[in-house]
């Protein structure tokens, strides 16, 4: 009884696709069979088993990346109904349907959904998000980190690179150089560290050269759509500081 | 643009709040004196201002080249940004939406006002005597009056939402409440200086500066 009323229900799509990086994108439209407890990822599993279109006839299956299916990787991002977000926690019951599914063009898209997110971690390593620890002989224990400072810094910590923030933010583009709002939030954290902050003025000069800090147009669209909801405009204005009195600090040779 | 960027977008966000914002404020006080005093206290203001020392250097250095600058570099800020609010409908998204969009708006008409005021003076089409009554001529047209409303309006908040992006740039409003608390004052700017130009406006618009420039002249020969 449940199994013949449940096949009635379908989960409408209209999914974004392009057939490889130079290709242009088309729509094409699905319908899923509704089972309850559904995601976008299990209705793109779906698709990936059955890969008809709503009309009846067949197309490849559609390409998706995902690893963690519980929102700390950032592999599945992609727009949902406008919005830029995890496929894995977006959940087909809480959807408008039909439900849009398109690519984060704010990256290169590879194929379909997959999109290639490089830039970010090009970003880490411009600005040196890690603690260089790394000498010819044992340096010891480093400092301590205060508790209280460890707690707000676990916050900056959740940032998984998933490319949400840059894909929200209008000043991430093909006219722009601004590396996006998650690469700053970084420079915070590792700034934070009792023995990162060692090299905190490295992290702060790679935020003033071209494409750093001085991108952010205050839009504040990245705070308002972090999955970890990390504080990244706060962090944004705390490096602003920091970059300004770096700025008077080399102007005066302090 | 190769290079850094960091330091002309620093001195963008410097020269729009000093001195550009400060001289916003000087023209809305001027202005509005033309309310208050009708003719007699504009040309007050307007000999104030004209016997300061070093004139030609302040307007050089303190209007002139920082407007260039800022103008030039926010229409290069304007074009890297894209306008997204049809996805991100936040308040914040439109105030930057608007603030270059605005930004737009005052960079045209500033061109064009100090081609029909100050230039129109330095070319000797009409004096410092006549400018209450030149501009009664420029805003008695309806047209041009609206265009003036809706300038007024882009500059000012162009102004107000600067000194609150300007406070984040330089990291002074830092965390959530800061910046929100900033906001509210800077909205408040906006009504302030907003309602100080649309009553100056009013005020040219009177008959009091019809032919005034006449009568002064009269008198003052």
């Amino acid at each position: 009884m449940a199994d013949t009323a449940t096949a009635q229900r379908t989960v409408k799509f209209i999914i974004t696709r392009r057939d490889n990086p130079e290709a242009a994108s088309y729509t094409e439209e699905f319908e899923v069979p509704y089972r309850p407890n559904m995601n976008v990822i299990s209705a793109l599993m779906e698709i990936q088993r059955n890969p008809v279109k709503s009309d009846g006839s067949s197309t490849a299956p559609v390409c998706w990346e995902s690893n963690c299916l519980e929102e700390v990787c950032g592999a599945c991002s992609m727009v949902i109904n406008g919005k830029p977000r995890q496929a894995c926690s977006a959940l087909i019951d809480r959807l408008e349907q039909p439900i849009r599914l398109e690519p984060m063009s704010t990256f290169p898209v590879v194929r379909d959904l997959v999109i290639n997110r490089e830039r970010m971690f090009q970003s880490l390593k411009k600005v040196k998000a890690w603690i260089p620890i790394d000498g010819t002989y044992d340096l010891g224990p480093g400092p301590r980190m205060a508790e209280s400072k460890r707690q707000w810094a676990y916050e900056l910590s959740k940032c998984m690179t998933c490319g949400v923030c840059l894909e929200a933010c209008p000043n991430v583009n093909d006219r722009s150089t601004f590396i996006g709002p998650a690469p700053i939030s970084q420079v915070r954290l590792f700034n934070a560290h009792p023995t990162g902050e060692m090299n905190a003025y490295e992290r702060l000069e790679a935020l003033m050269e071209d494409g750093g800090i001085e991108g952010c147009g205050n839009s504040q669209n990245c705070v308002r759509s972090c999955p970890k909801g990390i504080p990244l405009t706060t962090s944004i204005a705390a490096m602003n500081k920091d970059t300004t009195k770096h700025l008077f600090k080399k102007w005066l040779s302090l | 643009m190769k290079g850094n960027s960091y330091l002309p977008r620093k001195l963008h966000s410097l020269l729009g709040v000093i001195p550009l914002g400060l001289f916003l404020i000087e023209h809305a006080l001027t202005n509005y004196s033309a309310f208050e005093g009708g003719q007699e206290g504009f040309m007050a203001s307007i000999d104030f201002l004209h016997g300061m020392p070093l004139v030609f250097f302040l307007e050089l250095f303190v209007i002139w080249l920082p407007i260039l600058f800022h103008g030039v570099y926010g229409l290069y800020m304007a074009f890297q940004s894209d306008l997204n609010v049809g996805r991100f409908s936040y308040s914040r998204n439109w105030a930057f939406a608007l603030q270059r969009i605005t930004g737009v708006i005052t960079f045209i008409f500033v061109a064009w006002h100090v081609y029909d005021t100050r230039i129109q003076l330095a070319l000797g089409n009409t004096t410092y005597e006549e400018l209450g009554n030149h501009m009664h001529d420029i805003v008695s047209n309806p047209a041009v009056f609206t265009i003036y409303i809706i300038a007024v309006l882009a500059a000012t908040f162009h102004f107000a939402n600067g000194i609150w992006a300007f406070l984040v740039s330089w990291g002074i409003t830092i965390g959530p409440r800061a910046q929100k608390v900033s906001a509210n004052i800077c909205m408040g700017i906006f009504v302030i200086v907003a309602v100080l130009f649309l009553l100056s406006l009013v005020a040219f618009r009177g008959d009091e500066f019809e032919g005034a420039a006449a009568l002064v002249a009269a008198t003052g020969r």
